[in-house]
């Protein structure tokens, strides 16, 4: 089996030739290409051919996305410790932010769902064979609408890191899975959530893949103490921006 | 995208293995109205790099257009918080499907309106492995579009649904996916 020793060494060679890319005169990559291949899934999942362009086309079906609304979600969704009859083990976390377009404005109503570990690090999934102990009162699995202003808030647990077959001694660091919707498709976004300072980040190719220093920093919550309840919970700071063109912006020219 | 927008994006993340109890919902793949006489079935297998199925892709789609984007895709009940399913009236134009240990889906739903004169189904493609979800177009017939006139003839057959000849499967469609290599499926990005 691979060790973590390769795997870092093929994680370091990916941002050199990254910082090269950039010193060549080429552009900020905030997404991870998909041809990452410290992370073994992704050698057979990724297109050789390149993405072929839709540009400026206001007709594009993409440029709008589905609706959801009141009765998508239920007013306890967005809180996964309440979701069964006693409280589940675990560090209790409020996460919070603001869902943005490129341009910084609010993206309203939008669909936000999330899903995660429990405080074990052990998915309410079958096929998560980890043993950590499961917990009867979490399932991990949340959704919420944004408000007016953009905002969102989960109330959870923090998760735990948890290890996966990648390669050898490969460890998750802690993250909550994210996804959001815009207002069109082509904004469709899912990701993952980090925790400030985790020792984990540098070993872990699925963080990694992001071979941008600050755009890797955008994957990772801020500790805000304002956020925190008394005697209750802790609070996270976590703001999204999803990129891709929408009507709106067709329509203003961009 | 210019290299320093103002908010510059959350990077993508792989949807991962375990989305399986979050994503997924009863009925997302069935888009069309209960009983709708019009509705059309669209289904294939998304196959890797190697030629084996997929068996945790997760497909969505969208159609535009009028009568679609209403809200109720994944109904929810206050009374349990588990899910009511569709109203079966509403045609809200989105489906959510996951691939089975097959890597087979199927999707439910009403012909594509928009754009004229060639409507298409919108795909975006989840999986384990993929750091990034994919976009690509079911159209249900070759015809005269900017895309499709954009490709050379093999790459553009990767675009277009083949209608069922099994005369058991009504008003089926074929649409498989293939991830990488040989028959690849044209995948977008949007500017």
């Amino acid at each position: 089996m691979t060790t973590q020793r390769e795997i870092t060494a093929e994680m370091g060679a990916a941002r050199g030739a990254y910082e090269k890319r950039l010193a060549d005169g080429g552009g900020v990559e905030h997404h991870p290409s998909r041809a990452y291949a410290p992370y073994r899934s992704s050698v057979l999942r990724h297109p050789h051919r390149p993405l072929v362009a839709v540009e400026g086309d206001p007709e594009a079906v993409e440029l709008s996305g589905p609706v959801f609304g009141a009765t998508d979600v239920t007013a306890l969704d967005c809180d996964l410790t309440r979701q069964h009859t006693g409280e589940p083990l675990g560090e209790r976390i409020t996460v919070s932010g603001r869902l943005l377009d490129g341009r910084g404005r609010p993206v309203r109503r939008q669909l936000i769902e999330v899903w995660q570990a429990n405080a074990s690090g052990r998915y309410a999934h079958q096929r998560d064979d980890h043993p950590a102990p499961l917990d009867p009162n979490f399932t991990g699995v949340g959704r919420v609408l944004t408000g007016d202003d953009g905002g969102y808030a989960f109330t959870t647990v923090k998760p735990g890191a948890y290890p996966w077959r990648n390669h050898d001694n490969a460890w998750r660091p802690a993250h909550i899975h994210f996804s959001v919707f815009g207002e069109a498709f082509t904004q469709r976004l899912v990701t993952q959530m980090y925790f400030p300072g985790d020792p984990l980040f540098p070993y872990d190719p699925i963080l990694q893949s992001v071979t941008d220093e600050r755009a890797r920093q955008r994957l990772v919550a801020v500790y805000d103490h304002e956020l925190s309840a008394p005697e209750f919970s802790l609070g996270y700071r976590w703001d999204i921006v999803l990129d891709g063109p929408s009507a709106t912006w067709i329509e203003e020219g961009r | 995208m210019p290299d320093t927008p103002a908010f510059p994006p959350t990077p993508s993340q792989t949807v991962g293995p375990f989305y399986g109890y979050a994503l997924p919902f009863p009925g997302g793949g069935d888009v069309a109205p209960a009983g709708h006489p019009d509705a059309i079935t669209v289904h294939g297998v998304v196959h890797d790099g190697a030629g084996a199925p997929v068996p945790d892709a997760l497909l969505e789609f969208w159609q535009g257009g009028p009568g679609t984007g209403l809200p109720g895709s994944m109904r929810r009940s206050p009374v349990n918080g588990g899910f009511l399913g569709r109203n079966g009236v509403d045609f809200t134009g989105f489906g959510r499907v996951a691939t089975d240990a097959d890597g087979h889906y199927a999707l439910r739903t009403l012909p594509p309106r928009t754009p004229a004169p060639l409507p298409y189904l919108s795909v975006c493609v989840f999986a384990r492995g993929l750091m990034h979800h994919l976009y690509t177009r079911v159209y249900l017939a070759d015809g005269e579009d900017a895309l499709l006139g954009s490709l050379e003839p093999a790459r553009r057959a990767t675009l277009v649904a083949a209608p069922e000849e099994n005369p058991a499967r009504h008003r089926a469609y074929r649409f498989d996916i293939r991830l990488q290599g040989e028959g690849e499926t044209v995948f977008l990005e949007f500017h």
